[in-house]
């Protein structure tokens, strides 16, 4: 990774808009965005959190308003009042009670929730699931490259976010990162690190025998570098990515790196065990634990990115939703629409984006699954598009392939 | 065609299909084939030394812990209500500071002098201990790898609870080693009958809505173990079912449970046939109508699912893509999958075939090794006899500890996942410790590159670890080399 492209020839914003678009008049809508981040304005942050097990979309931001709510979820149910009241959004949904810094970031204006909305995926295979919404491909089996990587990779190089990569956290990033674009990695330190010599030992040895390693080696040695002048080192243990601690860390981390002035404007990252087959629990219990947890990461972003909280949107994913119903064991098996959330200072928040289904059996997906109404791509195509203005057609032929019939949606971002 | 006399492509074929070479194994690189088909034997593969029998009386013995908690707790609680509580405190905040479970706030008195672990860890860490002796004691370790290969096609998470915890090994112990090269379909049921995986997979509490039990209780299926048997285990995703056969299938295995403690069906924490949670009826899966009774259908099924065309296709590609390359030669998938189908899913065929490809052999060395592999081949060219901690330390640091991925789905196999920037550092901090600690016990680590990597060491390789500032670095370095890394 070049640290340094200032002899490249840099290319406006609003040139590269012209150059980028297929018809000039799509190019010209786009110009007024193009001149306002050409002045410098903003030097945008994006944080994608991708929740891994099929987040239950119906119990973190349950439709209360909705009559036929109370049946479908019996068990779980979550009620509007009494002493693990649920939080109170637009009247008609509410939001989880281990949720109190999302309901006030809500409040703020500083959170938008999206519902009834799923990929273009509709089997309910996890994985395939997973790699779908991180390929940002039509469909399973396309694995080579995430849709951040391509989208790094479409800028023109110079750009603070091209210049700085993008990260994956954990010892095994987000597929949504990978791809041919630079990518740094972080996890949370849990070893006493090896000593510098050793690895710069090991770097001149994949510099003549391994390039593949020698690349992996030089960005891990790049982060590193990165988060020793963000402060102190971080202690070492602690949960992992299905705890409440682990999330703490974890976005600790990302914060600390994505902060730095000289670090990555983009990052991804996984919060796991999110797959509540059996006793996922109501107010408490199993799924309220996870909830608490990237409630408390939400906070955590909040804190840790202060300085460009203004410029920064963190969007929370997952796979696909559950059941409507409460399955044999009180918990909700594989379903298909959910919830994502779009929080920062950048975020055009306190709404609700939906174009709400409905739960009778027949508005069901199925009937079985809370039906999709909005398509996941096209939030997270207006989000990138207005941070890091992005053309159109290159979203829809090179962030996500084949989507040239839906359009960026519109007014995410302040 | 392969030349088998080329020291290189043996010392290659060692490290592809087995564990590594242990110093004074030179001699092993003359019959390399003859070694590694030698571990392909009818009783499948070695078995741990371990103190506990099977699932059945860990199950038990497990159900007497959780009972002695509930007693401690519920002593505890009577003795606060009556202002004391000094006496019953220390079993009851055992289980919190031990508990596998995360999100489990540490109790106030967690800094006190460690007590022995609950019964469920203390189980796991025995386990793992045995099974990584056993791959220490191997020869060229070949059924070790396949070992760990369908233990993690088949695998189940100790992240689930107690139970996991408790039964990972013995699910390894009696479901995977002694079927690793009798039938596929064998061994499809001895896992989708282990009470790990019932467990695991949560079909112990799914009930058949038109059973008895369902109609009584109102409660019903659950049917995440039917889709990942078919997902996971069998067809593959693409290998052509539908929501509705999942649904069929989940039904078809409804009453496959635990006993529980009551023992009423058996002895407690055994596999049983429930008869009142199944479903009763006929059931279609993909296309067959299955009309057997009770337990019956479920074999039947998972025989057939076992049999599928699809499955051969699926468990071919994986088996390439695990022991070969990323993106393995279709002709080799195609040659492995054509042999799971002739042979009716005899995976001692499978094995052997694999071994003995050309397209296997010749293959250049692309893939790096997974945690689990880079460790156990590391103790064995530094000749170590690990304790747990330094088993389970290095392995949680590395994302790959034993038996707790964080899906049912397993860890991953590319290098995609294992060659990451963050991947290499953390297993260059894992050398740099192994180095540290091994540096007393070996002589000469430049003779040690000749002992573990003989021929396949490159001249830079052999100069990094001449030259390294110390003998703990030139350890290090040739555990990091990419010769070491790759198979």
């Amino acid at each position: 990774m070049a640290a340094d492209d200032d002899d490249c020839e840099r290319m406006t914003p609003s040139r590269r808009a012209v150059l980028g678009a297929a018809s000039a008049l799509f190019a010209w809508s786009y110009m007024p965005k193009f001149a306002h981040a050409a002045a410098g304005s903003r030097d945008s942050r994006f944080l994608l959190v991708v929740l891994r097990g099929a987040l239950d979309g119906l119990s973190a931001v349950p439709p209360l308003g909705d009559p036929g709510y109370a049946d479908l979820r019996e068990g779980i149910a979550l009620a509007k009042d009494g002493p693990e009241a649920a939080l109170p959004l637009d009247g008609f949904f509410y939001l989880h009670p281990a949720m109190p810094n999302l309901a006030r970031l809500y409040a703020g204006g500083q959170a938008a929730i999206v519902h009834a909305s799923a990929t273009g995926y509709r089997e309910r295979s996890h994985f395939d699931g997973q790699d779908v919404l991180e390929s940002g491909q039509g469909g399973p089996g396309k694995t080579e490259s995430g849709w951040l990587n391509r989208l790094i990779a479409s800028l023109p190089a110079g750009e603070a976010v091209s210049r700085h990569g993008a990260l994956g956290v954990g010892v095994v990033p987000p597929l949504v990162v990978r791809g041919a674009a630079p990518v740094l990695g972080w996890a949370p330190p849990r070893m006493a690190r090896a000593g510098a010599d050793l690895v710069q030992r090991l770097g001149d040895l994949y510099g003549e025998r391994d390039p593949a390693l020698a690349l992996v080696l030089k960005r891990a040695i790049e982060t590193e570098l990165i988060a020793s002048r963000q402060g102190a080192e971080q202690p070492r243990g602690g949960g992992g990515p299905d705890s409440a601690e682990g999330m703490k860390r974890i976005a600790e981390g990302a914060a600390r790196l994505v902060g730095a002035e000289d670090g990555p404007r983009i990052a991804a990252l996984a919060f796991e065990g999110w797959d509540t087959h059996a006793n996922e629990g109501g107010a408490k219990g199993r799924l309220a634990t996870l909830l608490g947890g990237l409630d408390g990461a939400l906070a955590t972003f909040e804190n840790g990115l202060k300085p460009v909280w203004k410029d920064t949107v963190v969007m929370v994913v997952t796979e696909f939703g559950r059941t409507a119903r409460v399955n044999g064991t009180v918990g909700t098996d594989h379903g298909t629409g959910t919830v994502a959330f779009l929080v920062g200072g950048a975020v055009r928040g306190k709404r609700m984006i939906v174009d709400w289904p409905g739960l009778k059996p027949e508005q069901l997906h199925e009937q079985r699954d809370l039906k999709p109404t909005t398509d996941i791509r096209a939030v997270a195509k207006g989000v990138v598009a207005d941070l890091f203005g992005l053309s159109g057609p290159v979203l829809a032929e090179k962030v996500f392939p084949g989507t040239g019939g839906l359009a960026p949606m519109q007014g995410l971002v302040v | 065609m392969a030349d088998w006399s080329d020291p290189r492509l043996k010392m290659l074929a060692l490290q592809r299909f087995g564990l590594g070479l242990k110093p004074g194994q030179g001699g092993a690189i003359a019959d390399v084939r003859e070694r590694l088909l030698g571990e392909i034997r009818s009783d499948g593969a070695a078995q741990p030394r371990v103190s506990f029998s099977g699932a059945a009386p860990i199950g038990r013995a497990l159900y007497a812990f959780e009972d002695g908690e509930r007693a401690a707790r519920e002593a505890k609680r009577v003795a606060t209500q009556q202002g004391g509580g000094r006496q019953a405190m220390g079993q009851g905040v055992q289980v919190a500071a031990a508990s596998p479970m995360p999100g489990q706030p540490q109790g106030p008195m967690a800094k006190q002098p460690a007590p022995e672990p609950p019964f469920p860890a203390k189980v796991y860490r025995e386990e793992a201990v045995a099974r990584v002796q056993g791959a220490l004691e191997a020869e060229t370790g070949f059924a070790e790898r396949l070992v760990q290969f369908w233990s993690n096609h088949f695998c189940v998470s100790v992240a689930k609870g107690n139970f996991v915890r408790a039964m990972a090994g013995a699910f390894e112990r009696e479901a995977i080693r002694p079927n690793i090269f009798g039938r596929f379909e064998d061994l499809l049921i001895a896992v989708e009958s282990h009470p790990a995986m019932l467990n695991f997979l949560d079909n112990q509490l799914s009930i058949g809505p038109d059973s008895r039990a369902g109609k009584r209780r109102g409660r019903g299926l659950n049917e995440n173990l039917a889709r990942e048997i078919m997902e996971l285990h069998t067809l593959g995703v693409s290998g052509g079912y539908t929501q509705a056969d999942v649904t069929s299938l989940a039904r078809i295995i409804t009453g496959w449970t635990v006993v529980g403690r009551d023992a009423r069906l058996g002895f407690p924490g055994s596999f049983a046939f429930n008869p009142g949670l199944h479903d009763p009826g006929g059931q279609r899966l993909l296309g067959k109508v299955y009309r057997q009774e009770g337990k019956e259908m479920g074999m039947a099924a998972l025989a057939d699912l076992a049999r599928h065309p699809s499955t051969a296709s699926f468990i071919a590609r994986k088996l390439a893509r695990h022991f070969v390359a990323d993106d393995p030669p279709q002709a080799l998938a195609a040659e492995l999958a054509r042999s799971f189908r002739e042979t009716g899913g005899d995976l001692a065929a499978l094995s052997r075939t694999l071994v003995t490809s050309e397209l296997a052999a010749t293959a250049p060395a692309t893939k790096l090794r997974t945690p689990q592999e880079f460790l156990v081949a590391s103790f064995r060219a530094l000749g170590r006899k690990p304790d747990f901690g330094q088993v389970a330390g290095p392995l949680g640091v590395m994302g790959q500890p034993l038996w707790q991925p964080s899906g049912p789905d397993g860890y991953p196999d590319t290098n995609a996942a294992w060659a990451t920037p963050e991947g290499i550092k953390t297993r260059i901090d894992v050398a740099a410790q192994l180095g540290r600690q091994a540096a007393g016990a070996v002589a000469d680590p430049r003779a040690l590159v000749e002992e573990v990597l003989g021929p396949l060491a490159s001249a830079q390789t052999r100069q990094a670890v001449a030259r390294a500032e110390s003998k703990p670095q030139a350890l290090a370095l040739l555990l990091m080399s990419p010769e070491f890394q790759r198979r």
